[in-house]
């Protein structure tokens, strides 16, 4: 019965016979909308499309307290991608216990603010890797453990493996060894706290500012890109 | 296990015998008999658990040498079934039906080393490679180094001799 009605009902039937939007990305482009190019047509309208912004600073005696306040709240997304994942369970344990510094491991990407490389990176993770770092609330920070995250290790030669985790997203510390001992990495830990304390750990703000180098570089090599240009 | 070759020699154009352990033999089987040689197996013999597929790519004889590798629970044997396949026309049979396992390996084999097994579900999806678009990178003939080096930039090495710099380390006035 309600097909019948609706079959007759003039002004429905009008609006259903309305031609379709012009493409969605014909429409939307400017400077502070991307393009989301691997994306099929009818899924872009279920992505944001905006440009992330560069962070405001407010007043240097407020930002101080701020980045304070930010240095003893460190949560991690530990990404273990290689050997060096296994150095979080001392670091959690009773012996080097890093929730005295305010850290502690979070499961998903929105809880976290420090998203830490444990490793090698092939391709398919670089993908993961990248969405959940931009998935991730600012200020958010870098730590890249491993030398193979450093400058490939010993799959320098190796055909699926990046060489260089920098150049696809901001790393703040780098923590040398293959693998670290734990008393590495919390140094390691200490020293982004000290350079978030001298508001020197600036990567989020460069990720924004060097934006289209960044997606420039992680589309030359994640070849299938089936994602938004931001994962907002 | 060499009475069991001798059985097996009735049936199948078997050849290649060599025992590697008292519970670990290999044996080489013609393309066209494998499929039936592993039902064979799995059905009649007890080896009913498939533990892995694997290819070798003999570049120099122009052949990959797939290895079955079959376990046996009752008698705790290994036994390798080895086929030789062409390079040039890298098409094998799949066994997806007898094991369904054997899918994963198949999957893998093509993405790989460019082995085809028709009909095997999903054998040309993507698994660990996302979007490869190079050469199947297993085999020999695909040089990784120089792929690596078109493909990712590399970190410029600064290089210093461990010895001479924890010298100067150590010791800088001498």
């Amino acid at each position: 019965m309600s097909d019948i009605e609706i079959k007759d009902n003039p002004d429905i039937k009008s609006e259903l016979q309305t031609p379709p939007e012009p493409g969605y990305s014909e429409w939307r482009k400017d400077e502070n909308t991307l393009y989301n190019d691997g994306l099929p047509e009818e899924e872009k309208d279920w992505f944001c499309d905006a440009r992330p912004q560069k962070a405001r600073k407010s007043v240097q005696v407020i930002e101080n307290f701020l980045n304070w306040a930010r240095s003893q709240s460190l949560w991690i997304l530990a990404f273990g991608t290689g050997c060096g994942a296994i150095e979080l369970r001392p670091l959690v344990t009773s012996r080097y216990d890093i929730s005295r510094l305010g850290m502690q491991p979070r499961p998903t990407p929105r809880q976290a603010n420090l998203i830490m490389i444990g490793g090698y990176v092939s391709i398919k993770t670089l993908k993961r890797i990248v969405r959940s770092y931009e998935q991730m609330q600012g200020p958010k920070f870098v730590v890249a453990v491993c030398s193979c995250a450093i400058n490939g290790g010993m799959y320098w030669d190796s055909y699926n493996t990046v060489k260089r985790i920098d150049e696809y997203i901001p790393v703040d510390v780098y923590v040398t060894g293959c693998m670290p001992r734990p008393e590495a990495v919390l140094a390691g830990f200490n020293k982004l706290k000290e350079l978030i304390k001298a508001g020197k750990a600036e990567g989020q703000n460069l990720y924004i500012e060097r934006f289209d180098w960044y997606k420039e570089n992680q589309k030359k090599v994640i070849k299938d890109w089936n994602m938004p240009d931001y994962n907002w | 296990m060499e009475t069991l070759y001798k059985e097996l020699k009735q049936y199948f154009d078997v050849d290649e015998f060599s025992v590697q352990k008292a519970s670990l033999a290999f044996l080489r089987v013609p393309k066209s008999q494998l499929v039936s040689l592993l039902t064979h197996m799995k059905d009649i013999r007890g080896y009913t658990h498939l533990v892995m597929v694997t290819c070798v790519d003999y570049l120099e004889q122009d052949s990959f040498l797939l290895t079955y590798l079959l376990h046996n629970y009752s008698t705790h044997c290994d036994l390798g079934i080895q086929v030789s396949i062409s390079r040039q026309n890298p098409v094998m049979d799949g066994i997806h039906h007898l094991w369904e396992q054997g899918r994963v390996y198949q999957r893998e084999l093509f993405e790989m080393f460019g082995i085809d097994f028709p009909g095997s579900p999903d054998v040309h999806e993507p698994m660990i490679l996302e979007g490869w678009q190079g050469p199947p990178p297993m085999r020999r003939d695909f040089d990784t180094k120089a792929y690596s080096e078109a493909t990712y930039s590399h970190r410029p090495r600064d290089h210093k001799e461990p010895e001479e710099y924890m010298k100067q380390q150590l010791y800088p006035e001498d």
